[in-house]
């Protein structure tokens, strides 16, 4: 068989043609989020006998009655012996229908920072609801870092649902305070399913016990969420990353700019603008190893060359002529603060947006969110580990930005301290 | 209405070169660590895709403990010489003849722990300041934490406990004097995906990961390759068998499996029914639970 013919065959199997859907986990301590993941493992068969041998030797020695499926993702040591999860860590599984990247992010209050971490690649978030405690702080916490975060796609699974006699009423009554409190959140798509991570019910087998529940398992609603209109097709946005230049015979003129297409449809032959400078030009050909290509759209990785000799290097931005972000030094942005070292009001930092790099100061903070009560703080300038804030920034250079909700990609930066070089901030622009 | 959809390969083909660009923006000297095995091939095949039509723009590095495959060294050298890019070799050997490491006694003796020695001496030497790897999250636990940039003191140490936060696809290399890098591209890939990858895109590889007959002999329940520098215990025997290799590294440590697959297509399907993991086989990661944490700790790829 050819390879062409092997590989028609294999995308007929659906083997080579699958989407990928990175996800995020967030429960409180013993929500049950380590044994959900494992379950979600187990049960679509992602486990091998050897991990399966480790983790079944280490249940012994502890004398615990089930397998503890949570063994499966404490990676470190030091999570191990304290029992807790405490950084964030990717597992993968595959199904037939699409592939899976979790970024499991642990509960705890003072972990804020890491669910933010994990929260921002992903397409979908599951909120881990225990059946017996209903909707807490905690679980408003998640919700609101969702929103903030703007991960699409919300499943708040109700578990535990074994421990409250798989109750119809007490799931209702989970569904209707979490949508009660959310309306003041800005999630666009939120799902609901009642589970028992341990026994499995509704997780990726439907559960025998809850007649009631009509809706798709956990597990149905992952691999068929529809995540193609997650990415901006609109706005074009080409950050310039790195600037290729051959310098060959055959190549020898060769100027092409590399870089990840951040937001919209560049094609061949488009006029372009490319920031700052401004200069317009058209797109001369896409270039990949594969060959030219007519279109690239996020999250491509592609070489772009322009028709005019134009001075472009990293940190540029190439966009449409008719459509571009704003250039701006001093702006707002919601802040997670991720370090110990708390924000200083008027003190600098590096900062990085897409390719480009500045420096910043910050001027202001407007007010400080209470994100168990979702209120505003007003009169507290104290930033630090964890803290949620919307304060204003000037930078030393033009940033070409977009509002976060419009483009995940250009409207996010990072903050970083220049002594330590600790990525310090997480900023999301208003 | 067009549809604009990636395939996961196509979306995790992207991310790693857009890893590997930032690499070459970020860094005044990377190096991409070249072991031979399919992990590393892939790297430097997606580094020849994000540069193109230019070379690869940092050299490869072997870290050679002196127990290799000779297929290993022989398809090595035939693809550096078909990319053009530069080769590094540091040898474990002339650690050991400087006395800078302990050759390990015993049956069980395997020189993959010593190359971390080599290998900080050869970033020192080279003033290398970032070192990419083929290294995975999803080949075992330790790695599941593991960043795409991972920050390394100046004696080359992982600190589990203090890494920086990597947030959207934006990557912090700022470092001081003395420190480097290590960077993963192809941190989000599993075996499954990059022997679909290697399938797809019609890639290279040593002749070791298809069926072929070799001397082999069972030892804690791992089939390992007899060489000349094996030991054996009394009660193993070498018998011919018909095997291929799941992954490729050291020879003292890489166990084989019996396996009749001949072609990407039969590993594949072999790869979607197997039970055990790629590294099941390998006896480093047996030794203890936390195994490949210490290592990593100490500054292993």
């Amino acid at each position: 068989m050819t390879n062409e013919q092997t590989i028609e065959k294999y995308d007929s199997k659906g083997y080579l043609d699958m989407e990928l859907l990175r996800f995020t986990t967030a429960g409180s301590v013993d929500d049950g989020k380590s044994t959900l993941i494992g379950r979600l493992l187990y049960d679509s068969k992602s486990i091998f006998e050897d991990q399966m041998e480790a983790i079944q030797a280490v249940s012994d020695r502890k004398g615990d009655e089930h397998v503890n499926l949570a063994l499966l993702t404490d990676g470190l040591r030091a999570e191990r012996e304290q029992g807790i999860t405490i950084d964030v860590a990717y597992r993968y599984f595959a199904t037939p229908k699409r592939k899976f990247i979790i970024a499991d992010t642990p509960g705890h209050i003072q972990y804020t920072r890491n669910m933010v971490t994990g929260a921002s690649t992903a397409n979908l978030a599951i909120i881990l609801v225990d059946a017996r405690n209903g909707v807490i702080e905690q679980t408003k916490r998640h919700a609101y870092i969702a929103s903030l975060l703007q991960i699409p796609h919300v499943v708040v699974c109700v578990n535990k649902m074994d421990l409250v006699d798989f109750s119809e009423k007490e799931y209702e009554k989970v569904r209707h305070d979490f949508e009660d409190f959310s309306a003041k959140l800005a999630i666009k798509d939120v799902r609901f399913v009642p589970i028992s991570a341990l026994l499995g019910d509704n997780v990726v087998d439907r559960s025998k016990n809850m007649d009631w529940y009509q809706g798709p398992t956990l597990m149905h609603n992952l691999e068929t969420v529809h995540i193609g209109s997650d990415q901006n097709h609109i706005d074009s946005r080409f950050p310039v990353q790195y600037v290729v230049r051959p310098m060959t015979t055959e190549y020898h003129d060769y100027r092409g700019y590399a870089g990840r297409v951040a937001g919209g449809i560049f094609r061949k032959g488009e006029e372009v603008s490319v920031l700052p400078s401004g200069f317009t030009s058209r797109i001369k050909s896409i270039d990949t190893m594969n060959g030219p290509i007519e279109k690239a759209f996020p999250p491509m990785s592609v070489t772009i060359t322009l028709e005019d000799d134009i001075d472009i290097s990293r940190g540029d931005m190439i966009v449409k002529v008719n459509n571009q972000p704003e250039a701006k030094q001093e702006f707002d942005v919601m802040v997670c603060w991720l370090d110990d070292k708390s924000m200083q009001l008027g003190g600098k930092y590096a900062l990085k947006h897409t390719s480009r790099d500045a420096r910043c100061i910050i001027k202001d903070v407007k007010y400080k969110m209470n994100i168990n009560t979702m209120t505003k703080i007003e009169d507290d300038n104290n930033i630090g580990l964890n803290d949620i804030a919307r304060i204003t920034i000037r930078t030393t250079v033009p940033i070409f930005l977009d509002s976060y909700r419009k483009n995940r990609n250009t409207g996010s930066m990072v903050l970083i301290d220049e002594a330590t070089n600790n990525t310090v901030g997480a900023c999301m622009i208003v | 209405m067009e549809s604009y959809k990636l395939t996961h390969l196509r979306e995790l083909e992207a991310e790693s070169m857009y890893v590997l660009r930032e690499v070459a923006a970020q860094f005044e000297n990377p190096v991409l660590l070249f072991s031979g095995g399919k992990d590393s091939i892939l790297v430097t095949h997606l580094a020849r895709k994000a540069f193109w039509p230019a070379k690869i723009p940092f050299p490869l590095m072997h870290i050679d403990t002196g127990h290799n495959f000779d297929e290993t060294i022989e398809f090595r050298d035939k693809l550096v010489e078909k990319i053009g890019a530069r080769l590094i070799v540091a040898s474990v050997q002339e650690s050991i003849d400087k006395g800078r490491v302990v050759e390990e006694k015993g049956v069980n003796a395997s020189r993959n722990a010593l190359q971390i020695t080599p290998l900080l001496d050869a970033i020192e030497e080279h003033k290398f300041d970032c070192a990419m790897g083929g290294a995975r999250r999803d080949e075992e636990k330790a790695r599941a934490k593991e960043r795409f940039f991972s920050h390394r003191d100046d004696f080359g140490q992982w600190d589990p406990k203090n890494q920086r936060p990597e947030l959207w696809n934006i990557f912090n290399g700022k470092k001081k004097m003395g420190e480097h890098f290590r960077v993963f591209p192809i941190s989000n890939w599993t075996e499954m995906d990059v022997w679909q990858y290697i399938l797809l895109e019609d890639i290279d590889i040593p002749n070791l990961y298809f069926t072929h007959m070799r001397k082999c002999f069972e030892r804690d329940g791992t089939l390992l390759a007899h060489a000349d520098f094996m030991q054996l215990k009394d009660s193993e025997e070498v018998k011919e068998m018909q095997v291929r290799f799941r992954t490729i590294g050291d020879l003292t440590c890489t166990g084989a499996t019996l396996s009749s697959a001949s072609t990407l297509e039969d590993i594949i399907d072999e790869v979607a029914a197997t039970r055990v993991t790629e590294r099941g086989g390998r006896s480093d990661d047996k030794r203890s639970e936390a195994a490949m944490e210490d290592r990593k700790k100490q500054g292993y790829f």
